[in-house]
């Protein structure tokens, strides 16, 4: 078991060096592409942490998304960048503490929706703010390149990862298991299930914080409806879901080919890119019911049952 | 309506095509294009935004492409979706650089993904030529990008114009000067919005009701109400598309009686006429053209020959006018290399539909129209920065 | 007096919006996050009939409704009927579920997207003013205030005095018991689906009147549908309603006393204390 924890350890370590060398090829195109898996891998994953064993589906990502992007919009003016995305990964860890706590008494589809519902006060809420206090428009204008913020993303997702894994091998990762399976159980046998929940949802709250505050320099210009845009809730849904969260390596199998299908058919089909993309969401539902992860194990199954017979 | 312009195009590609023939080996510039098809601001874009390259691209080749140096040059379109989402507009103008290789990229659409698109414009070495975007911060931007043109204006004009044309009907003895300025709450309208307030107050009038509302709010009318029970003399929004239509049709329910009604965005869309018909009648927003100016009347004809539908009074003209702009800067460079033709750009004059264009030291245009008002069937100029053909405003008399 | 009047007739569009999603989530049980497609197709319609044949919104709903229930009654039988079939458990149907539609959504903006373009498609319709009390309001809103009365009393009496309407209920409070006492669960899922679809695209015709819609505008809808839902509680066209007219009256009382811009916060504060002291939301039942 531990040797076989020390060869991931080591794997991981690899592919993550191995990925910290994409900006060196000096390819734009392929930086582009690489923000892109880094942001959505983080995003997925440390959603996944939480919703993977809690089979709670949290719509919130936009919200703390927002506010990590205000944090750096409104920062940048009074604190030097490195300070802000810490800064909004305690803001993004504060209000999934709230939320967390609000929502104890929520199951089901009654969750997913008050997560929403949630992720958009808070939006109506700081825009108001906004417009209150008079700030003409949010600019982070910076020199911090796309291969710096590469860089920030896979770092955090290094992070994230390292916490996803000392979680499944805390006592914290076991009690969610309990309440996965079952919440009665959990409580019976003598779990603190709310400070499970809440723990677990902090740590994505503040990931998704955090990967706002890298992205603001990127877009130069926040705009309340591109920053807390309810399409990015569902696009991490989907793509952990297309993965499965059932691993802690589940979603990055699902952000990876996403992002290449995404790319190629917006680079295809652009007058299309809408009706295929939606095509493609249902292909996958309908083929690969169990996700990427599914797909995989299938496989692995299968060659391992071969190998038992040959 | 969209299927004829479907059909025109078709036809259009055919007979250019047919033109074109195999006889003629064509040299073809690959020029990017990127803007919202799908998402928020996919409606502004269908107005503004696509018809325009796709009305240039037509007339470049139909005259046999553009001329560089002797040699005709074809264009060639390469259009993507960025689904109004800054990060897709990046990957788009990445991949339009790196793995289309085009020759030139046009602005995308709105102020927030220009500016997001911007340092890859500015890595690659491309004149961004912006047409849609508008910020009060054009010298620290132009500094970060040197790249960067702004064709549409400066907010802090465009809502000091519109304060000043109240003063002038108040000096007239017009209107009085209680004015009820709402805003909705996005980027746009809370930056209009908090410029106008210190401006109205220093010109002496006072803002009998002020607040904003939320993007997408559902009903109005309380804004509406809440206006007219203040009594003003002049309502002013700082609006986006559907709230323009919105707060226009509470206004005529309620029967606001103010000498001006002024909302922002989309006021100068030819859908804002169709719709109220007689009561647009003297409204007034952003934007405006000169009406009896003969290349925009022109403009506007071809316009609606090529894709079927009108252009808009504020931001289409300027559009067609930065593809114009790019155009005679390549032919006067008499080169495709980038840095040659942003150096043209930068160093001469242009004459396009809006007139004759020439960039400031920030590469900013500083003549350009800042509110214009609905006569007759035209939404007329009534205020720019240095624009000719300007009309004088009339109140706003009733809705009927 | 206004204030609520007004509310009311917000109200009423709200109940419009989200009647549909709560007869397919509540009963056929599909989150269906294409619902606001619906709304923009049913809005289209109306728009494209009165532009170019000047037939009032009013009647092309009767085109639209059975066009609608067709629509969603083949959806439910080609895409959705084999995810119930599939799935285990309700959690799995529900992943499924909203997977398979938001996937169904995309598809739908981009057929719209081909079919009518990019454009918005605003038109004017009733917009006069009528006196009520010694206040104007815009006849439109009132027209589909009365309009949406009369869906959901229709839909209320259906299902509480009508037999399918009665296996229906059966249905929503437990399927599995239904198909013992003989009910046809997968037939009358379908209808109900279906029906759903038609409520949505009527509402969506008659919201076109006041309301400026584009191909890319249905999301608003569905993300209002859902929150409506769920605060009434699922499966009980009570809450919908209720839930609706409340978020409605909020919303003016909001706009016109306190500030227009936190209407929309008001309106989620709302919803979130809802929830938190009724999980179930107002007519739910606890357990479902």
């Amino acid at each position: 078991m531990i040797r076989a924890d020390g060869r991931t350890l080591a794997l991981v370590a690899l592919v993550l060096a191995v990925a910290a060398c994409l900006p060196l090829t000096g390819s734009a195109y392929w930086l582009s592409l690489g923000i892109s898996i880094a942001m959505y891998t983080v995003l997925t994953t440390s959603w996944a942490l939480f919703s993977g064993p809690t089979h709670y589906i949290s719509l919130a990502t936009a919200a703390f998304f927002g506010v990590g992007s205000y944090t750096t919009g409104i920062g940048i003016e009074y604190l030097p960048y490195w300070a802000l995305p810490p800064i909004a990964g305690v803001l993004g860890a504060v209000m999934a503490a709230l939320v967390g706590l609000a929502t104890l008494r929520l199951s089901g589809v009654y969750f997913v929706i008050f997560t929403l519902g949630l992720a958009e006060l808070v939006r109506q809420v700081i825009i108001w703010f906004q417009n209150i206090s008079g700030q003409k428009g949010i600019y982070v204008l910076t020199k911090i390149t796309e291969a710096q913020i590469f860089w920030q993303l896979l770092g955090l997702a290094a992070l994230v990862y390292a916490a996803g894994w000392a979680i499944g091998r805390s006592r914290l990762g076991f009690a969610l298991r309990i309440i996965g399976d079952d919440e009665e159980v959990a409580r019976h046998s003598g779990i603190n299930t709310a400070r499970a929940k809440v723990a677990l949802f902090m740590v994505s709250g503040a990931a998704a914080a955090v990967v706002g505050a890298v992205l603001a320099p990127r877009f130069v210009y926040i705009e309340p409806s591109t920053a807390f845009t309810p399409m990015l809730s569902f696009q991490v849904v989907i793509m952990a879901l297309l993965g499965g969260t059932g691993r802690l390596w589940g979603p990055l199998v699902g952000v990876i080919p996403f992002t290449f299908l995404w790319e190629a058919i917006s680079a295809s089909f652009p007058n299309q890119t809408t009706l295929l993309l939606g095509v493609s969401f249902l292909v996958i539902v309908y083929l690969l019911p169990r996700g990427f992860v599914g797909l995989i194990e299938g496989t692995r199954r299968r060659m391992r049952a071969r190998e038992a017979f040959a | 309506m969209k299927r004829r312009t479907l059909l025109n195009t078709t036809v259009a590609l055919t007979l250019s095509a047919a033109l074109a023939g195999p006889a003629l080996a064509q040299e073809t510039l690959k020029i990017g294009a990127v803007g919202p098809k799908t998402g928020p601001l996919a409606g502004g874009a269908a107005v503004t935004h696509w018809p325009n390259i796709e009305l240039w691209s037509t007339e470049v080749n139909e005259r046999g492409g553009i001329d560089v140096d002797g040699t005709k040059y074809m264009v060639e379109i390469i259009e993507y979706d960025d689904q109004t989402n800054p990060s897709e507009t990046i990957s788009a103008v990445t991949r339009l650089a790196t793995q289309d290789e085009a020759d030139f990229i046009l602005a995308p659409y709105s102020t927030g993904l220009n500016l997001a698109a911007a340092p890859i414009f500015d890595r690659f070495g491309y004149p961004q030529v912006t047409s849609t975007a508008s910020t009060d911060r054009v010298g620290e931007l132009s500094d970060q990008f040197p790249n960067l043109f702004f064709l549409l204006g400066q907010n802090s004009e465009i809502v000091g114009d519109a304060v000043e044309i109240l003063t002038e009907l108040r000096e007239a003895g017009d209107i009085g000067n209680r004015v009820a300025m709402v805003n909705v709450a996005d980027a746009f309208g809370i930056e209009l919005a908090a410029s106008a307030k210190p401006i109205f107050e220093e010109a002496g009038f006072e803002l009998v009701y002020e607040t904003s509302y939320p993007l997408g709010t559902p009903d109005l009318s309380p804004v509406m109400k809440s206006a007219k029970d203040s009594e003003p003399d002049a309502f002013v929004a700082w609006s986006y598309p559907p709230d323009t239509f919105g707060l226009t049709e509470q206004a005529v329910i309620e029967e606001l009686d103010v000498g001006v009604f002024y909302t922002a965005v989309a006021t100068a869309f030819p859908a804002y006429k169709q719709r109220f018909g007689a009561a647009a009648e003297g409204v007034m927003g952003i934007g405006g053209v000169n009406a009896e100016s003969e290349s925009f009347q022109d403009y506007a004809a071809r316009h609606m020959e090529v894709t079927g539908q009108a252009p808009d009074y504020w931001a289409s003209g300027m559009m067609y006018a930065s593809l114009q702009i790019l155009e005679q800067a390549i032919t006067g460079a008499g080169t495709i290399d980038r840095d040659t033709v942003t150096q043209y750009i930068k160093d001469n004059s242009f004459d396009t539909v809006m007139g004759t264009i020439e960039f400031d030291e920030n590469n900013n245009n500083p003549a350009y129209w800042t509110v214009g008002q609905w006569q007759g069937d035209a939404f007329r100029g009534v205020a720019s920065t240095g624009r000719e053909g300007a009309v004088d405003p009339i109140l706003k008399d009733g809705w009927e | 007096m206004d204030i609520l009047i007004t509310g009311l007739f917000l109200g009423g569009t709200y109940a419009l919006i989200a009647m549909g999603l709560n007869l397919q989530y509540g009963i056929a049980r599909i989150m269906n996050l294409a619902n606001g497609e619906m709304i923009v197709v049913g809005g289209f319609s109306a728009f494209w009939l009165y532009s170019s044949a000047q037939v009032s919104p009013l009647l092309t709903v009767f085109l639209v409704a059975p066009v609608a229930f067709l629509l969603n009654w083949l959806i439910y039988w080609i895409m959705l009927r084999p995810l119930v079939k599939r799935a285990k458990s309700r959690g799995q149907l529900e992943v499924d579920a909203i997977l398979a539609t938001f996937g169904l959504a995309f598809v739908s903006v981009g057929i719209m997207l081909a079919v009518f373009g990019g454009d918005y498609f605003s038109y004017s319709y009733l917009a006069r003013p009528i006196r009520l009390l010694g206040d104007t309001y815009a006849l439109n809103r009132a027209t589909a205030f009365l309009a949406a009365v009369l869906i959901c009393a229709a839909i209320y009496l259906w299902l509480n005095y009508s037999r399918p309407g009665m296996s229906i209920r059966a249905i929503a409070v437990s399927p599995e018991s239904a198909r013992l006492v003989g009910i046809d669960v997968p037939k009358l899922a379908a209808l109900t689906f279906a029906l759903g679809g038609a409520v949505t695209a009527t509402g969506g015709a008659l919201i076109s009147m006041f309301f400026t819609l584009d191909a890319s505008t249905g999301v608003i809808f569905t993300l209002k549908a859902l929150v409506i839902v769920i605060m009434g509680g699922v499966g009980d066209v009570r809450g919908t309603i209720v839930a609706a007219l409340l978020l409605g009256v909020l919303e003016t009382f909001v706009a016109a006393v306190i500030d227009p811009g936190l209407t929309l916060a008001a309106a989620y504060l709302l919803f979130i204390v809802i929830l938190l002291f009724r999980p179930q939301g107002l007519f739910g039942r606890r357990g479902t």
